[in-house]
Protein backbone atom coordinates (compact mmCIF):
# COMPACT_ATOMS: atom_id res chain seq x y z
CA UNK A 1 0.00 0.00 0.00
CA UNK A 2 1.49 3.37 -0.90
CA UNK A 3 1.51 5.62 1.93
CA UNK A 4 1.84 9.51 1.76
CA UNK A 5 4.30 10.71 4.55
CA UNK A 6 1.51 12.26 6.52
CA UNK A 7 0.04 8.90 6.46
CA UNK A 8 3.20 7.39 7.30
CA UNK A 9 4.06 9.80 10.14
CA UNK A 10 0.48 9.93 11.40
CA UNK A 11 0.62 5.87 11.81
CA UNK A 12 4.16 5.81 12.84
CA UNK A 13 2.86 8.19 15.50
CA UNK A 14 -0.23 6.04 16.47
CA UNK A 15 2.35 2.89 16.92
CA UNK A 16 4.80 4.65 19.02
CA UNK A 17 2.01 6.06 20.98
CA UNK A 18 0.26 2.35 21.85
CA UNK A 19 4.06 0.74 22.91
CA UNK A 20 4.80 3.47 24.91
CA UNK A 21 4.29 1.85 28.21
CA UNK A 22 7.16 2.66 30.92
CA UNK A 23 9.34 -0.41 30.01
CA UNK A 24 12.10 -0.92 32.86
CA UNK A 25 15.53 -0.67 31.09
CA UNK A 26 18.22 -2.54 32.32
CA UNK A 27 21.51 -1.02 30.97
CA UNK A 28 21.00 1.32 28.60
CA UNK A 29 22.34 4.41 30.12
CA UNK A 30 24.60 6.84 28.43
CA UNK A 31 28.45 7.28 29.34
CA UNK A 32 28.08 9.83 31.46
CA UNK A 33 25.14 8.04 33.35
CA UNK A 34 27.29 4.94 33.50
CA UNK A 35 30.48 6.88 34.84
CA UNK A 36 27.73 8.79 37.56
CA UNK A 37 26.93 4.90 38.09
CA UNK A 38 30.22 3.91 38.69
CA UNK A 39 31.47 6.47 40.78
CA UNK A 40 28.47 5.67 43.05
CA UNK A 41 28.85 2.36 43.46
CA UNK A 42 32.65 1.82 43.31
CA UNK A 43 32.10 -0.44 40.00
CA UNK A 44 30.04 -3.13 42.17
CA UNK A 45 27.48 -5.28 40.38
CA UNK A 46 24.25 -3.77 40.42
CA UNK A 47 21.27 -6.13 41.43
CA UNK A 48 17.70 -5.90 40.87
CA UNK A 49 14.99 -5.43 43.60
CA UNK A 50 12.68 -3.69 45.68
CA UNK A 51 13.57 -0.28 44.30
CA UNK A 52 10.34 1.47 43.43
CA UNK A 53 10.79 4.87 41.09
CA UNK A 54 7.64 6.53 39.91
CA UNK A 55 7.41 8.92 37.32
CA UNK A 56 4.99 10.25 35.74
CA UNK A 57 3.97 7.92 31.70
CA UNK A 58 4.11 11.79 30.19
CA UNK A 59 5.77 14.98 31.78
CA UNK A 60 2.94 17.67 31.68
CA UNK A 61 5.80 20.04 31.30
CA UNK A 62 9.99 19.01 31.49
CA UNK A 63 10.72 21.45 33.60
CA UNK A 64 8.55 20.33 36.58
CA UNK A 65 8.48 17.00 36.60
CA UNK A 66 7.56 14.93 39.92
CA UNK A 67 9.26 12.20 40.80
CA UNK A 68 9.12 9.60 43.92
CA UNK A 69 11.84 6.93 45.12
CA UNK A 70 11.01 4.37 47.37
CA UNK A 71 13.78 1.37 48.56
CA UNK A 72 12.90 -0.21 52.12
CA UNK A 73 16.42 -0.80 53.45
CA UNK A 74 18.42 1.30 51.48
CA UNK A 75 20.60 4.17 53.00
CA UNK A 76 21.59 5.82 49.53
CA UNK A 77 19.65 6.38 46.40
CA UNK A 78 21.33 8.22 43.07
CA UNK A 79 18.90 9.58 40.70
CA UNK A 80 20.16 10.24 37.10
CA UNK A 81 18.38 11.86 34.31
CA UNK A 82 20.17 9.71 31.56
CA UNK A 83 19.19 12.05 28.62
CA UNK A 84 19.77 15.66 29.95
CA UNK A 85 22.89 17.47 29.61
CA UNK A 86 24.51 16.72 32.34
CA UNK A 87 22.62 13.26 34.66
CA UNK A 88 23.12 14.23 37.69
CA UNK A 89 20.01 14.70 39.85
CA UNK A 90 20.25 14.04 43.07
CA UNK A 91 21.32 11.27 45.71
CA UNK A 92 19.73 11.29 48.70
CA UNK A 93 21.01 9.59 52.40
CA UNK A 94 18.95 8.26 54.90
CA UNK A 95 19.85 8.11 58.28
CA UNK A 96 18.07 6.10 60.50
CA UNK A 97 14.84 7.91 61.63
CA UNK A 98 14.21 8.38 57.41
CA UNK A 99 12.16 5.96 55.86
CA UNK A 100 13.97 5.39 52.65
CA UNK A 101 11.91 7.30 50.69
CA UNK A 102 12.14 10.69 48.87
CA UNK A 103 10.08 12.63 46.36
CA UNK A 104 11.08 15.60 44.53
CA UNK A 105 10.34 17.80 41.30
CA UNK A 106 13.47 17.20 38.48
CA UNK A 107 14.16 18.99 35.19
CA UNK A 108 13.80 16.47 31.90
CA UNK A 109 15.00 17.88 28.88
CA UNK A 110 13.35 15.75 26.39
CA UNK A 111 11.92 12.06 26.20
CA UNK A 112 14.68 10.13 28.38
CA UNK A 113 15.17 7.43 31.11
CA UNK A 114 14.90 8.65 34.78
CA UNK A 115 17.30 6.14 36.74
CA UNK A 116 17.98 5.15 40.44
CA UNK A 117 20.30 3.25 41.87
CA UNK A 118 20.13 2.58 45.84
CA UNK A 119 23.35 1.68 48.09
CA UNK A 120 22.06 -0.96 50.58
CA UNK A 121 22.44 -1.67 53.88
CA UNK A 122 24.23 -4.40 53.55
CA UNK A 123 26.53 -2.77 50.84
CA UNK A 124 24.94 -4.05 47.82
CA UNK A 125 23.46 -2.17 45.35
CA UNK A 126 19.86 -2.58 43.14
CA UNK A 127 18.71 -0.23 40.10
CA UNK A 128 15.69 0.69 38.41
CA UNK A 129 15.15 2.93 35.28
CA UNK A 130 11.74 4.70 33.60
CA UNK A 131 11.14 6.14 30.68
CA UNK A 132 9.24 9.39 30.82
CA UNK A 133 7.75 11.08 28.00
CA UNK A 134 8.42 14.96 27.65
CA UNK A 135 6.38 16.90 25.56
CA UNK A 136 7.49 20.24 23.86
CA UNK A 137 4.74 22.46 21.91
CA UNK A 138 1.45 23.48 21.74
CA UNK A 139 0.14 26.69 23.10
CA UNK A 140 1.50 26.11 26.70
CA UNK A 141 5.16 26.57 24.99
CA UNK B 1 17.03 38.95 44.54
CA UNK B 2 13.76 37.64 45.91
CA UNK B 3 13.61 37.16 49.60
CA UNK B 4 14.37 33.40 50.00
CA UNK B 5 11.64 31.94 52.46
CA UNK B 6 11.26 28.30 53.14
CA UNK B 7 8.32 26.54 53.74
CA UNK B 8 7.76 22.90 55.71
CA UNK B 9 5.48 21.23 56.88
CA UNK B 10 5.51 18.62 59.52
CA UNK B 11 3.13 17.29 62.75
CA UNK B 12 3.05 19.64 65.61
CA UNK B 13 2.75 15.91 67.44
CA UNK B 14 3.11 12.16 66.47
CA UNK B 15 3.20 8.88 68.12
CA UNK B 16 6.48 7.63 68.77
CA UNK B 17 7.43 4.93 66.29
CA UNK B 18 4.57 6.51 63.91
CA UNK B 19 5.73 7.31 60.65
CA UNK B 20 4.86 10.80 59.37
CA UNK B 21 5.52 12.71 56.07
CA UNK B 22 7.32 16.17 55.88
CA UNK B 23 6.91 18.59 52.92
CA UNK B 24 9.36 20.72 52.15
CA UNK B 25 9.67 24.01 49.36
CA UNK B 26 11.64 26.77 49.26
CA UNK B 27 11.56 29.14 46.40
CA UNK B 28 14.75 29.82 44.73
CA UNK B 29 15.77 29.40 41.08
CA UNK B 30 17.93 27.54 40.73
CA UNK B 31 20.19 28.67 38.10
CA UNK B 32 21.36 25.95 36.27
CA UNK B 33 24.29 27.05 34.63
CA UNK B 34 22.90 26.07 31.13
CA UNK B 35 20.64 28.83 30.40
CA UNK B 36 22.18 31.96 28.01
CA UNK B 37 21.11 35.60 28.48
CA UNK B 38 20.40 37.83 25.83
CA UNK B 39 23.66 38.97 24.50
CA UNK B 40 24.17 35.12 24.31
CA UNK B 41 26.31 35.00 27.62
CA UNK B 42 25.74 31.34 29.76
CA UNK B 43 24.31 32.74 32.90
CA UNK B 44 26.27 31.67 35.87
CA UNK B 45 25.13 28.42 37.98
CA UNK B 46 23.26 29.04 41.12
CA UNK B 47 21.81 26.66 42.75
CA UNK B 48 20.79 25.06 46.36
CA UNK B 49 22.98 22.27 46.17
CA UNK B 50 22.51 20.06 49.70
CA UNK B 51 19.50 20.03 51.61
CA UNK B 52 19.78 18.65 55.40
CA UNK B 53 16.40 17.24 57.50
CA UNK B 54 18.06 17.18 61.18
CA UNK B 55 16.27 15.74 64.06
CA UNK B 56 17.92 17.09 67.87
CA UNK B 57 21.10 16.68 65.86
CA UNK B 58 20.69 13.79 64.24
CA UNK B 59 20.72 13.71 60.63
CA UNK B 60 17.87 12.44 59.38
CA UNK B 61 18.27 13.50 55.58
CA UNK B 62 20.47 14.38 53.33
CA UNK B 63 20.11 15.52 49.93
CA UNK B 64 22.60 16.39 46.99
CA UNK B 65 21.32 18.47 44.63
CA UNK B 66 22.36 19.09 41.03
CA UNK B 67 20.50 21.35 38.71
CA UNK B 68 18.31 19.01 37.66
CA UNK B 69 16.06 19.76 40.13
CA UNK B 70 13.28 21.97 39.02
CA UNK B 71 13.38 25.57 40.38
CA UNK B 72 11.57 26.12 43.97
CA UNK B 73 12.96 23.34 45.10
CA UNK B 74 10.56 20.85 46.72
CA UNK B 75 11.08 17.39 48.93
CA UNK B 76 9.43 15.44 50.58
CA UNK B 77 10.22 12.51 52.91
CA UNK B 78 8.84 10.16 55.76
CA UNK B 79 10.49 9.55 59.27
CA UNK B 80 10.14 8.62 62.86
CA UNK B 81 10.76 9.38 65.70
CA UNK B 82 10.73 8.29 70.02
CA UNK B 83 11.58 11.55 71.66
CA UNK B 84 10.30 15.37 71.19
CA UNK B 85 12.28 17.55 69.67
CA UNK B 86 13.37 19.92 67.11
CA UNK B 87 13.42 19.10 63.15
CA UNK B 88 16.01 21.32 61.82
CA UNK B 89 16.00 21.65 58.22
CA UNK B 90 18.90 23.75 56.50
CA UNK B 91 19.47 24.39 52.50
CA UNK B 92 22.66 25.39 51.32
CA UNK B 93 23.64 27.55 48.08
CA UNK B 94 26.33 27.78 45.51
CA UNK B 95 26.83 31.17 46.47
CA UNK B 96 27.68 29.75 50.22
CA UNK B 97 24.57 30.97 52.09
CA UNK B 98 22.80 28.81 54.19
CA UNK B 99 18.90 28.85 54.51
CA UNK B 100 17.29 27.65 57.59
CA UNK B 101 14.05 26.88 59.15
CA UNK B 102 12.65 24.21 62.08
CA UNK B 103 9.91 22.47 63.81
CA UNK B 104 9.04 21.21 66.67
CA UNK B 105 7.59 18.20 67.38
CA UNK B 106 5.58 16.88 70.29
CA UNK B 107 5.12 12.94 71.66
CA UNK B 108 1.12 12.22 71.91
CA UNK C 1 -9.66 12.38 -0.09
CA UNK C 2 -9.37 9.16 0.93
CA UNK C 3 -5.72 9.90 2.17
CA UNK C 4 -6.94 12.81 3.52
CA UNK C 5 -9.53 10.83 5.83
CA UNK C 6 -7.29 7.73 6.80
CA UNK C 7 -4.63 10.44 8.35
CA UNK C 8 -7.29 12.54 9.68
CA UNK C 9 -8.67 9.51 11.83
CA UNK C 10 -5.05 8.09 12.42
CA UNK C 11 -3.78 11.81 13.66
CA UNK C 12 -7.50 11.91 15.38
CA UNK C 13 -6.31 8.44 17.17
CA UNK C 14 -2.82 9.80 18.02
CA UNK C 15 -4.39 12.99 19.62
CA UNK C 16 -6.65 10.72 21.84
CA UNK C 17 -4.54 8.58 23.03
CA UNK C 18 -2.26 10.97 23.95
CA UNK C 19 -5.12 13.30 25.59
CA UNK C 20 -6.00 9.49 27.48
CA UNK C 21 -2.74 9.01 28.72
CA UNK C 22 -1.84 12.50 30.00
CA UNK C 23 -4.90 13.74 32.06
CA UNK C 24 -7.00 12.58 34.85
CA UNK C 25 -9.98 13.04 33.08
CA UNK C 26 -12.61 15.52 33.79
CA UNK C 27 -14.24 13.32 36.21
CA UNK C 28 -11.73 14.05 38.48
CA UNK C 29 -12.29 16.26 41.69
CA UNK C 30 -10.18 18.77 43.46
CA UNK C 31 -9.77 18.94 47.63
CA UNK C 32 -7.32 21.26 49.22
CA UNK C 33 -5.68 19.86 52.47
CA UNK C 34 -7.65 17.08 52.69
CA UNK C 35 -10.12 19.28 54.08
CA UNK C 36 -11.43 22.01 51.27
CA UNK C 37 -13.57 20.28 48.28
CA UNK C 38 -13.40 22.81 45.30
CA UNK C 39 -15.79 22.70 42.58
CA UNK C 40 -14.25 22.36 39.24
CA UNK C 41 -17.13 22.37 36.98
CA UNK C 42 -20.08 24.20 36.99
CA UNK C 43 -23.79 24.86 35.83
CA UNK C 44 -22.79 27.73 32.43
CA UNK C 45 -24.42 30.49 33.32
CA UNK C 46 -27.52 31.82 31.14
CA UNK C 47 -26.50 32.94 26.89
CA UNK C 48 -23.18 31.26 28.19
CA UNK C 49 -21.65 29.83 24.42
CA UNK C 50 -20.44 27.30 26.39
CA UNK C 51 -22.19 23.98 27.37
CA UNK C 52 -20.56 24.06 30.68
CA UNK C 53 -18.12 25.36 32.94
CA UNK C 54 -14.42 23.93 33.52
CA UNK C 55 -11.91 24.68 35.59
CA UNK C 56 -8.49 24.67 33.56
CA UNK C 57 -7.43 22.09 36.49
CA UNK C 58 -9.29 19.81 34.90
CA UNK C 59 -7.52 19.91 32.12
CA UNK C 60 -3.99 19.28 33.61
CA UNK C 61 -2.33 15.93 34.26
CA UNK C 62 -2.60 13.85 37.08
CA UNK C 63 0.42 15.07 38.63
CA UNK C 64 -0.23 18.48 38.18
CA UNK C 65 -3.76 18.49 39.24
CA UNK C 66 -2.07 16.54 42.70
CA UNK C 67 0.33 19.30 42.76
CA UNK C 68 -2.72 21.45 43.89
CA UNK C 69 -4.04 19.66 46.51
CA UNK C 70 -1.73 20.17 48.89
CA UNK C 71 -0.98 23.80 50.40
CA UNK C 72 3.02 22.53 50.75
CA UNK C 73 2.89 21.09 47.45
CA UNK C 74 1.68 23.79 45.42
CA UNK C 75 4.55 26.15 44.88
CA UNK C 76 2.55 28.94 44.66
CA UNK C 77 2.07 29.20 48.15
CA UNK C 78 5.80 30.26 49.17
CA UNK C 79 4.74 33.52 47.29
CA UNK C 80 1.99 33.44 49.46
CA UNK C 81 3.82 33.51 52.19
CA UNK C 82 6.58 36.44 50.89
CA UNK C 83 3.42 38.20 49.61
CA UNK C 84 1.97 37.97 53.83
CA UNK C 85 5.03 39.35 55.09
CA UNK C 86 5.17 42.55 52.34
CA UNK C 87 1.41 42.65 53.96
CA UNK C 88 2.72 43.98 57.06
CA UNK C 89 6.11 45.50 56.15
CA UNK C 90 5.72 49.37 55.49
CA UNK C 91 6.81 50.92 52.95
CA UNK C 92 6.66 54.62 51.48
CA UNK C 93 7.11 58.15 52.38
CA UNK C 94 4.14 57.19 54.76
CA UNK C 95 5.45 54.33 55.88
CA UNK C 96 2.29 52.56 56.10
CA UNK C 97 1.78 49.15 55.41
CA UNK C 98 -1.11 47.17 53.55
CA UNK C 99 -2.15 45.98 57.27
CA UNK C 100 -2.30 49.68 58.67
CA UNK C 101 -5.18 50.23 56.57
CA UNK C 102 -6.65 46.47 55.72
CA UNK C 103 -6.29 44.55 58.65
CA UNK C 104 -5.73 41.14 58.43
CA UNK C 105 -5.69 39.69 54.51
CA UNK C 106 -9.33 37.70 55.29
CA UNK C 107 -10.48 41.68 55.25
CA UNK C 108 -9.55 40.79 51.52
CA UNK C 109 -12.48 37.98 51.62
CA UNK C 110 -14.93 37.65 48.68
CA UNK C 111 -13.00 40.53 46.45
CA UNK C 112 -11.33 38.23 43.87
CA UNK C 113 -14.63 36.70 43.22
CA UNK C 114 -15.82 40.11 41.80
CA UNK C 115 -12.76 41.12 39.71
CA UNK C 116 -11.87 42.93 37.55
CA UNK C 117 -14.97 45.57 38.58
CA UNK C 118 -16.27 49.37 38.70
CA UNK C 119 -14.75 52.02 40.24
CA UNK C 120 -17.00 54.50 40.66
CA UNK C 121 -14.26 57.08 42.23
CA UNK C 122 -11.91 56.55 39.32
CA UNK C 123 -14.54 56.25 36.43
CA UNK C 124 -12.95 53.07 35.02
CA UNK C 125 -12.82 49.43 35.13
CA UNK C 126 -10.36 48.29 37.88
CA UNK C 127 -8.37 45.29 37.88
CA UNK C 128 -6.78 43.88 41.18
CA UNK C 129 -3.22 44.99 40.04
CA UNK C 130 -5.04 48.64 39.28
CA UNK C 131 -6.44 48.42 42.97
CA UNK C 132 -3.07 47.62 44.66
CA UNK C 133 -0.96 49.95 42.68
CA UNK C 134 -3.54 52.62 43.55
CA UNK C 135 -3.22 52.02 47.11
CA UNK C 136 0.87 51.54 46.65
CA UNK C 137 1.32 54.79 45.31
CA UNK C 138 -1.91 57.37 46.74
CA UNK C 139 -1.76 56.10 50.53
CA UNK C 140 1.49 54.63 51.27
CA UNK C 141 3.64 56.78 48.76
CA UNK C 142 5.12 53.81 47.53
CA UNK C 143 6.25 53.12 44.07
CA UNK C 144 3.87 50.95 42.08
CA UNK C 145 4.46 47.35 41.43
CA UNK C 146 5.43 45.75 37.65
CA UNK C 147 2.11 44.12 36.55
CA UNK C 148 3.33 40.47 36.94
CA UNK C 149 6.36 41.11 39.13
CA UNK C 150 6.79 38.70 41.61
CA UNK C 151 5.55 40.86 44.35
CA UNK C 152 2.30 41.46 42.75
CA UNK C 153 1.25 38.08 42.00
CA UNK C 154 2.57 37.03 45.37
CA UNK C 155 0.11 39.83 47.08
CA UNK C 156 -2.82 38.98 43.91
CA UNK C 157 -2.41 35.17 44.88
CA UNK C 158 -2.72 36.06 48.38
CA UNK C 159 -5.92 38.19 48.14
CA UNK C 160 -6.92 35.03 46.01
CA UNK C 161 -6.66 32.99 48.65
CA UNK C 162 -8.61 35.05 50.63
CA UNK C 163 -11.56 34.07 48.07
CA UNK C 164 -10.77 30.34 48.09
CA UNK C 165 -14.03 28.57 47.16
CA UNK C 166 -16.01 31.38 46.43
CA UNK C 167 -18.32 31.73 43.36
CA UNK C 168 -17.27 33.98 40.32
CA UNK C 169 -19.56 36.55 39.94
CA UNK C 170 -18.53 39.77 38.22
CA UNK C 171 -20.73 42.15 37.06
CA UNK C 172 -20.70 42.50 33.32
CA UNK C 173 -23.78 45.38 33.16
CA UNK C 174 -23.82 49.08 34.29
CA UNK C 175 -20.76 51.66 34.09
CA UNK C 176 -18.70 48.18 32.77
CA UNK C 177 -21.23 47.56 30.37
CA UNK C 178 -18.64 49.42 27.58
CA UNK C 179 -15.93 47.49 28.74
CA UNK C 180 -17.28 44.02 28.37
CA UNK C 181 -18.84 44.44 25.04
CA UNK C 182 -15.10 45.44 23.93
CA UNK C 183 -14.12 42.30 25.64
CA UNK C 184 -16.35 40.18 24.15
CA UNK C 185 -14.93 41.87 20.98
CA UNK C 186 -11.80 41.16 21.33
CA UNK C 187 -12.20 37.58 22.56
CA UNK C 188 -14.06 36.42 19.15
CA UNK C 189 -11.64 38.23 16.86
CA UNK C 190 -9.16 36.66 14.38
CA UNK C 191 -5.57 37.89 14.93
CA UNK C 192 -1.99 37.50 14.12
CA UNK C 193 -0.21 35.27 11.77
CA UNK C 194 -2.11 32.23 12.92
CA UNK C 195 -5.24 34.43 12.45
CA UNK C 196 -6.71 33.05 15.59
CA UNK C 197 -9.52 34.00 17.46
CA UNK C 198 -9.40 33.42 21.85
CA UNK C 199 -12.79 31.40 21.10
CA UNK C 200 -11.41 28.97 18.24
CA UNK C 201 -9.28 26.88 21.13
CA UNK C 202 -10.80 27.82 24.14
CA UNK C 203 -14.78 27.22 22.81
CA UNK C 204 -14.33 25.64 19.75
CA UNK C 205 -11.87 23.28 21.06
CA UNK C 206 -11.01 22.92 24.60
CA UNK C 207 -10.30 19.49 25.87
CA UNK C 208 -8.61 18.33 22.85
CA UNK C 209 -4.61 18.22 22.27
CA UNK C 210 -3.42 21.53 20.23
CA UNK C 211 0.10 19.68 20.08
CA UNK C 212 1.19 18.56 23.08
CA UNK C 213 -0.63 20.61 25.48
CA UNK C 214 -4.80 19.80 26.53
CA UNK C 215 -6.61 23.06 25.36
CA UNK C 216 -8.57 24.57 28.51
CA UNK C 217 -11.63 26.80 27.99
CA UNK C 218 -9.10 29.81 29.60
CA UNK C 219 -10.72 30.30 32.69
CA UNK C 220 -9.10 33.09 34.66
CA UNK C 221 -10.81 31.68 38.06
CA UNK C 222 -7.34 29.96 38.76
CA UNK C 223 -5.51 32.94 38.38
CA UNK C 224 -2.64 33.86 39.46
CA UNK C 225 -1.04 30.69 38.58
CA UNK C 226 1.63 28.34 39.65
CA UNK C 227 2.86 28.02 35.72
CA UNK C 228 5.09 25.10 35.45
CA UNK C 229 6.25 26.43 32.07
CA UNK C 230 8.35 29.50 33.75
CA UNK C 231 7.83 27.75 37.36
CA UNK C 232 6.31 31.31 38.91
CA UNK C 233 3.26 32.85 39.32
CA UNK C 234 1.54 34.51 36.39
CA UNK C 235 -0.73 37.78 35.82
CA UNK C 236 -3.58 37.06 33.71
CA UNK C 237 -2.46 39.51 31.56
CA UNK C 238 0.94 38.18 31.66
CA UNK C 239 -1.08 34.90 30.17
CA UNK C 240 -3.54 37.03 27.49
CA UNK C 241 0.23 38.26 26.36
CA UNK C 242 1.71 35.17 26.01
CA UNK C 243 -1.61 33.65 23.89
CA UNK C 244 -1.19 36.53 21.57
CA UNK C 245 2.40 35.46 21.25
CA UNK C 246 1.62 32.22 20.17
CA UNK C 247 -0.48 32.61 17.80
CA UNK C 248 2.04 35.18 16.33
CA UNK C 249 0.12 38.24 17.05
CA UNK C 250 1.48 41.72 18.28
CA UNK C 251 -0.22 41.37 22.31
CA UNK C 252 -1.45 44.23 24.04
CA UNK C 253 0.40 45.66 27.00
CA UNK C 254 -0.72 44.47 30.46
CA UNK C 255 -2.76 47.06 32.22
CA UNK C 256 -4.15 48.26 29.06
CA UNK C 257 -7.10 49.06 28.28
CA UNK C 258 -7.65 46.02 25.88
CA UNK C 259 -6.70 43.27 28.34
CA UNK C 260 -8.88 44.79 31.24
CA UNK C 261 -12.04 44.40 28.68
CA UNK C 262 -10.41 41.02 27.89
CA UNK C 263 -10.16 40.09 31.38
CA UNK C 264 -13.83 41.30 32.42
CA UNK C 265 -14.88 39.45 29.51
CA UNK C 266 -13.06 36.17 30.10
CA UNK C 267 -14.01 36.58 34.01
CA UNK C 268 -17.98 36.68 32.85
CA UNK C 269 -17.51 33.31 31.39
CA UNK C 270 -16.95 31.93 34.46
CA UNK C 271 -19.33 33.04 36.48
CA UNK C 272 -20.36 29.88 38.65
CA UNK C 273 -16.78 28.39 39.03
CA UNK C 274 -14.88 29.56 42.16
CA UNK C 275 -11.91 31.13 43.09
CA UNK C 276 -8.78 28.46 43.63
CA UNK C 277 -6.39 30.73 45.38
CA UNK C 278 -3.28 30.50 43.45
CA UNK C 279 -4.01 27.67 41.10
CA UNK C 280 -0.95 25.06 39.51
CA UNK C 281 -0.99 24.69 35.94
CA UNK C 282 1.29 24.13 32.94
Amino acid sequence: MNLSRRQALALGGAVITVSLLPVDLAHAASDQSNEAIAAFTGGADIGEGNLELTTPEIAENGNTVPIAVSASGAVSVLILADGNPSPGVATFHFGEMAEASASTRIRLAGTQSVIAVAKMADGSFIQAARSVKVTIGGCGG
Amino acid sequence: MAKIKPRVKAPKSVAAGEVFTVKTLINHKMESGQRKDKAGEKIPRQIINKFEAIFNGTPVLTADLDPAISTNPFIEFSMKISEAGDLAFKWHDDDGSVYETSKSIAIG
Amino acid sequence: MKTLTKSTLMGGFLALSLGFAATAGEDSTLVVNGETPIPVRAAAPEGSPLPELFSGWVFRSVETQAMQADDFDNPGMIFVDQAWEAWSTPEGSAGKSCADCHGEPDSMAGLRATMPKWNAEAGKLYTLEDYINESRVKHMGAEPWKWSGAQMTGMTALISLQSRGATINVKTDGPVAEMYEKGKEIYYTRVGQLDMACSNCHEDNYGVMIRADHLSQGQTNGFPAYRLKNAKLNSIHARFKGCMKNIRARPYKEGSDEFRALELYVASRGNGLVVEGPSVRN
